[in-house]
């Protein structure tokens, strides 16, 4: 099968790295140049000087939005990682195999709907004469102010993250070998023990890298922050968009960007090493 | 799996239990989107429950508002251009990994594949500076261009396991038998193949109806509908999102159902063979 890049084989490879490279790669790249780049009078000119770093760096705002990005995706990742759990080993290990195919499909769905359009809706539910405030007023409670508030955030990220975390987590636990969960069953291992000592530790790789994507996600996001959140918490997303629509500050938006790769960067390798633990061996 | 139903712990409480959780998990899922459905037929302006009386008043504004038309025939000539061009590019990449061997192919694959991994408003600030620093920001072209780049991985993942399902001879056979490696692509791979390449052209048509974030970065006037919602976002929130998310839902999961229909349609058919 193996030959060497011929014509033909050039035709299928080369324009997705061409592709890749031009479109991917540099804009990735000249992002770096630019967050070198300075303004003056309101336009950008080439340059290679650090004051965007200095300026961003030297900002109380910019660590105070990184500090709540990061806590919020954190806390995004472990909650939908912890109320996903229960559904995927449910989905995994009790329903008939046509019901989980149809579970499977039915959490597909919401790939295809607009995120943002979920958003508003929740806006419908969580305001303060939404269907939730009313709910609870019909059995005298409330109303409550739900919107713009970080658990109305949280509600976006979870909107966000839930329907992709719940299929990696039950792609990890379907290929759990069976005789695994029996021979702790006949060792009379508890339910329970069983679920820490035998189904969580075989389906690591795959709960950690759900809990990855789940932080990628939310880290990233500035729909639920704006839109559920209020804009209250600026995250790192926001300050993006605000200072790349109001103006021509892109070089210091570059130099939010590139935090915010880095950050991913490191993140991504810590979860990664700690998936595959002791895994080689 | 209906062995476990000898688990010396099953509990029934617990199992029932479990059930239970998941219909909520779905209920909190389908919740925004059964209620977008639902409030696009409602006349409050403001919407809550109890629920005004039917009414189409919010898609009769939609259907009236030429912004909407214009956003509506740029989200469609975005689609398909990115459908074509990201299914083309993913099956290339695909084959590529499929047949051969090479240095650097890692590299190659993660350029294939890591695209969808980084933050939309990253991906969007660094295109719109890029494409604007070449000349080609602000238009309908630069939107093609950079959903392009996040669908083609779409693409390849899925006519590469359509690819891994096929016989590794077959092509080698088609050779010995004295067809061209063209011939062999013409009438061995591509027919094996063609479910997954159109249901990967109705998935990336899909992705990049919904996606909102980039194309607002790069798209300058030339807003695809997306971009217009989160402007309806901004402004003045009216039920005419819900309008709009019925109409986009209905189009998304149409193309979805019909990739669905062809990527499974084939276990049916002839496994090791190529179809027809």
């Amino acid at each position: 099968m193996r030959r060497s890049l011929s014509l033909y084989g050039l035709t299928f490879s080369l324009p997705l790295l061409v592709w890749q490279l031009l479109f991917f790669v540099f804009p990735l790249v000249f992002l770096v140049a630019l967050s070198f780049w300075t303004v003056k009078n309101f336009a950008m000119r080439p340059d290679f000087d650090t004051v965007n770093w200095v300026t961003m760096y030297g900002r109380g705002v910019f660590w105070q939005a990184y500090g709540t990005t990061f806590a919020f995706a954190l806390a995004a990742a472990v909650l939908t990682s912890l109320l996903a759990f229960p559904c995927s080993y449910a989905i995994a290990f009790k329903l008939s195999e046509a019901a989980r195919r149809w579970a499977v499909f039915l959490m597909v769905i919401p790939f295809f709907t607009s995120y943002l359009v979920r958003i508003y809706s929740w806006q419908i539910f969580l305001s303060d004469a939404g269907i939730v405030n009313v709910l609870l007023g019909k059995v005298g409670l409330g109303p409550f102010p739900l919107l713009n508030t970080a658990g109305a955030t949280m509600v976006g990220y979870l909107t966000l993250n839930f329907p992709l975390v719940v299929l990696l987590q039950l792609f990890s636990l379907v290929f759990i070998d069976r005789t695994l969960v029996e021979a702790a069953h006949n060792l009379r291992c508890g339910r329970i023990r069983t679920v820490f000592a035998v189904i969580v530790p075989s389906a690591r790789v795959g709960l950690v890298i759900a809990a990855l994507f789940a932080f990628i996600l939310s880290f990233g996001d500035f729909v639920s922050p704006i839109y559920l959140g209020g804009g209250k918490a600026t995250t790192l997303s926001i300050l993006i968009t605000d200072t790349t629509k109001s103006g021509q500050q892109w070089p210091r938006a570059a130099v939010i960007a590139l935090t915010m790769i880095g950050t991913l960067l490191v993140v991504a390798f810590v979860a990664v090493r700690f998936a595959y633990k002791g895994r080689s061996k | 799996m209906s062995d476990t139903a000898q688990d010396i712990n099953r509990n029934p409480a617990i199992d029932w239990g479990l059930k239970a959780y998941v219909i909520l998990a779905y209920a909190f899922v389908f919740a925004p989107i059964a209620a977008s459905f639902v409030f696009s037929f409602n006349s409050d302006r403001f919407p809550s429950i109890p629920l005004g009386h039917f009414t189409l008043d919010w898609y009769r504004a939609v259907a009236t508002d030429p912004l909407v038309w214009e956003g509506l025939r740029n989200t469609l000539f975005v689609g398909v251009t990115v459908g074509v061009l990201a299914t083309a590019l993913g099956f290339g990449a695909a084959y590529t990994d499929y047949r051969y061997k090479f240095l650097g192919k890692q590299v190659y694959l993660a350029l294939a594949l890591l695209p969808p991994t980084i933050p939309v408003v990253i991906l969007g600030l660094a295109m719109l500076a890029y494409l604007s620093r070449i000349g080609l920001s602000g238009n309908a072209l630069s939107v093609i261009i950079a959903h392009v780049v996040i669908c083609a991985p779409f693409a390849m993942a899925i006519v590469r396991l359509r690819l891994s399902q096929m016989d590794p001879d077959l092509e080698a056979a088609a050779w010995n038998l004295g067809a061209s490696e063209w011939a062999a692509m013409r009438h061995v791979i591509i027919p094996f193949a063609k479910p997954a390449i159109l249901g990967a052209l109705f998935i990336t048509m899909a992705v990049s109806f919904d996606e909102f974030a980039i194309a607002w970065f790069v798209s300058g006037l030339n807003e695809t509908l997306p971009v217009k919602v989160l402007g309806f976002l901004q402004g003045q929130v009216s039920p005419r999102i819900n309008a709009i998310g019925t109409f986009v839902f209905v189009t998304s999961m149409t193309l979805v159902v019909l990739a669905q229909i062809l990527l499974t349609g084939r276990g049916a058919k002839s496994r090791p063979a190529a179809d027809e």
